[in-house]
């Protein structure tokens, strides 16, 4: 295998960073993160609401059912900004939600919710379980027709958003076979969703119990598409992953700066210093190296093979770069870096959980080793 | 009339693509992949006659050819033609694996510093030499005591009428003791009032009376530099490039040219691309306690990690051609390149001994020597990248400084 990825850059992908860097400047300062990190929903939903306006919901659905029909590689500069102001909100759910239903679902599913999703309503995925496995085709949580539809039972845990959500898509074997369903809030029991303690205070996750919940038939996705489906999702829960990696990363990188610039011990800045100095080079070439896999994988995540590989080594880099930049940002800080008030603690939280949702940097790398060697 | 170094013109697509059908051609006949003897993989490693003579006539030929300095004034030797002909050219050398052009020094630095600041003079007694290889070009900037502090050179240069008296040592010179010429960095005002502004930059011709070299045998057992002894060694003012006290700064603009930035390129190579998958195909090789490497877990893990590596660079190379993902920092990736690749390259060629369990024991001339001993040797002449042209160390303050913003002190 010697293409491995190639660069590319649309136009379409330039207006929307452009807009995409302004909008969330503007619309997550730092206080404003903070406050939504103690809000029990955790965004803001008119800023939501123009998102959608925005049409960055549609972006990624094709023209037939109402939405602008570009790519996921159209997304890849929008969540880079999201993660680099850290603006919160059921963007990335809703987004792999889309491409769980255009893969997966029935052309009905199709009609019926991928205008909905791309007018902005919000929509989420149920795919992990007990086993913390990040091979999402290990399902144990099941789904049995019974007269009523389909009986579902299991754990799911990790669902991203889901109090916000007018659908759960949820992973489930039928008669052992993988497959997926959708779930309508109103289907939840009471008590089925219960707020996770998750590492990244700025997300909100969920554990998820089915047991209790039916659906109708009409809810089964297409059980011949369904490991299709989860194979997509997971590539493009890693590229989007990625970005947001890679704005992180970029912020992290600035914000420590800021410091080293300014803070002054025995008569010099601290920047000054090697020690601080080239770590920071080294995240920075890091972070670059990183960006340029992210834009490949984007140009070339619809090419059968190369897709898949320029992914896993863009999500590998990215981890990477993004561990080491904001692990450098605490250390650098001092004793301010170990505070809650200082915003190293964010970003190293960011990065850790990226590295845990999806696969880190050293299980792509294994599944690399099987495509390219 | 004197160019800028690149002629402008419409390129005819019919006459290019004629151009690089022949090149290719031409570069399948004539490239010579076994000449029997280990070829050097960039310019600072020639450290044999044989390797000397060989790639001095390759040279020769290719730019008899017509596919050396194609885009160079035809006045002053080159093609005239379009920078489009020559880049043709270089494509096909690159996929022919063509050996590295020998002469680096007159052709990334000196040609293209005569044909910007140079005189018609200048041109016309150097650029036909610097492409035929006729006249080899060496660069004397480092000195035994100022190395990485360049600005701090204090090799003396004393104006005498028509000449400047030479007095002092360079050293680390690349093929010193082959080259008829040097540039040159030295002090012609020790009383300046910084130790930049007492810097002038020559073109200082080697085979004369006072000027002396003496090999310096490198770690890898071979010759390839050199030791530089000025004593009284009288040459013609003429050679001064600017007027005197601007040597820093011309020194400074040759890193242009070295990055393609100004002057036009020759053309060619004088450093064989890295290839990263040739690792691969070692490991596929080569057996660990009875199983090929390439089972091992392990192993594995470190070579997608360089395959992840050498990608990214690859990348992040092709990302100077789209303007909007270099925005917030324009520079960083042009100024972060030499660091990453020439560490890069380091890494790799140490990580390919491993490979080889105990046969990572051998080195050149043994027979049973993996490639030769080509990794070994590989790796041991990777430093010459990582220390000369400004070590990564030096590579490091100049992102922190310029890209991040930090402060010198
Ligand atoms: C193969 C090879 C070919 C060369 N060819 C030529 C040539 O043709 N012409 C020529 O003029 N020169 C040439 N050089 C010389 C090269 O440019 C110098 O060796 C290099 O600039 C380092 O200078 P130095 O050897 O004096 O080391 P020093 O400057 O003494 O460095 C010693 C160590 O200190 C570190 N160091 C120094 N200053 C700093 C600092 N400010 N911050 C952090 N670390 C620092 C260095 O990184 C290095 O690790 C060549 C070198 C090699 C290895």
């Amino acid at each position: 295998m010697d293409n491995l990825g190639q660069l590319g850059f649309s136009e379409a992908q330039g207006d929307l960073m452009e807009v995409a860097k302004r909008f969330c400047r503007e619309q997550s300062p730092m206080q404003k993160v903070r406050a939504l990190m103690e809000d029990d929903l955790g965004h803001d939903p008119d800023v939501w609401d123009e998102m959608a306006a925005l049409g960055w919901l549609s972006i990624a659905i094709p023209e037939a059912y109402e939405g602008a029909g570009l790519g996921v590689a159209e997304i890849v500069p929008i969540m880079e900004q999201m993660g680099r102001y850290f603006l919160a909100g059921p963007f990335f759910s809703t987004s792999l939600a889309a491409q769980a239903i255009l893969v997966g679902g029935t052309e009905a599913q199709k009609q019926d919710y991928l205008p909905k999703i791309a007018g902005g309503s919000v929509a989420t995925l149920a795919l992990s379980e007990q086993s913390g496995n990040w091979d999402l085709t290990a399902i144990t949580a099941r789904a049995s027709h019974t007269d009523q539809g389909l009986a579902l039972s299991g754990e799911k845990f990790f669902v991203r958003d889901a109090a916000a959500a007018n659908w759960i898509i949820a992973s489930v074997l039928v008669d052992d076979k993988p497959a997926l369903v959708l779930i309508a809030k109103d289907d939840l029991p009471k008590d089925a969703l219960r707020r996770e303690v998750i590492i990244d205070e700025t997300k909100r996750s969920f554990a998820l119990t089915l047991d209790g919940i039916t659906v109708p038939k009409s809810a089964l996705l297409d059980m011949a598409q369904a490991e299709a489906a989860l194979a997509h999702i997971h590539l493009c829960a890693n590229l989007l992953s990625t970005a947001e990696i890679c704005g992180g990363t970029q912020n992290v990188i600035d914000y420590t700066l800021d410091y080293l610039r300014t803070r002054k011990q025995f008569g010099r800045t601290i920047g000054s210093y090697q020690a601080l100095k080239h770590p920071s080079v080294d995240a920075y070439t890091g972070y670059e190296r990183a960006r340029s896999l992210l834009y490949s994988a984007a140009h070339s995540f619809n090419e059968q093979g190369t897709g898949e590989i320029a992914t896993r080594m863009a999500k590998a880099q990215a981890d990477k770069a993004y561990a080491y930049a904001a692990d450098r940002a605490i250390q650098f800080h001092g004793g301010f870096g170990f505070t809650y008030e200082c915003d190293a603690q964010l970003y190293r939280r960011s990065a850790i959980w990226h590295a845990s949702q999806y696969g880190d940097a050293a299980y792509h790398r294994k599944k690399l080793a099987d495509l390219i060697l | 009339m004197k160019h800028d170094g690149v002629l402008m013109g419409k390129v005819n697509p019919q006459e290019l693509d004629e151009f690089a059908k022949e090149a290719d051609a031409w570069f399948a006949a004539n490239v010579n992949p076994d000449p029997g003897f280990m070829l050097p993989l960039t310019f600072m490693e020639v450290g044999t006659d044989q390797q000397f003579d060989f790639l001095r006539d390759w040279q020769n030929k290719v730019y008899e050819a017509g596919y050396l300095g194609a885009a160079w004034p035809s006045e002053y030797g080159g093609g005239g033609l379009d920078q489009a002909f020559q880049d043709a050219a270089t494509d096909a050398m690159r996929r022919h694996h063509a050996p590295i052009m020998l002469n680096a020094i007159g052709l990334n630095w000196t040609g293209p510093l005569l044909m910007d600041i140079g005189t018609e003079a200048h041109c016309k007694k150097h650029i036909k030499g610097i492409l035929s290889a006729e006249d080899i070009w060496c660069q004397g900037f480092s000195e035994p005591d100022n190395g990485s502090d360049l600005g701090n050179a204090q090799l003396r240069a004393v104006r005498d009428g028509d000449e400047y008296v030479l007095n002092g040592s360079k050293i680390w010179t690349t093929q010193g003791n082959y080259a008829k010429y040097m540039i040159l960095l030295a002090r012609t005002n020790p009383d300046a009032p910084n130790k930049y502004a007492g810097l002038s930059f020559f073109l200082a011709p080697m085979k004369i009376p006072g000027v002396e070299t003496r090999p310096i045998r490198k770690l890898t057992g071979e010759y390839g530099f050199t030791q530089t002894f000025f004593t009284d060694a009288r040459i013609p003012a003429d050679g001064l490039m600017g007027k005197e006290g601007e040597g820093w700064q011309v020194a400074m603009k040759t890193l242009e040219y070295e990055r393609g930035v100004h002057g036009g390129q020759a053309g060619g190579y004088v450093l064989l691309p890295l290839d990263a998958f040739a690792v691969i195909d070692l490991a596929r090789k080569l057996q660990r306690d009875g199983a090929p490497v390439m089972d091992d877990p392990v192993m594995r893990d470190a070579l997608v990690e360089f395959m992840i590596e050498a990608q990214s660079l690859k990348l992040c190379q092709a990302r100077g051609a789209f303007a909007p993902l270099n925005e917030e920092r324009p520079f960083g990736l042009a100024l972060s390149g030499k660091l990453m690749w020439t560490e890069f390259a380091r890494r790799i060629n140490e990580f390919a001994i491993t490979l080889q369990g105990t046969k990572g024991g051998y080195y050149v001339g043994d027979p049973n020597a993996v490639d030769h001993g080509l990794w070994t040797r590989g790796y041991l002449n990777a430093f010459s990248a990582t220390i000369g042209g400004g070590t990564s160390e030096i590579q490091h303050n100049i992102i922190a400084e310029h890209v991040l913003g930090l402060p010198k002190r």
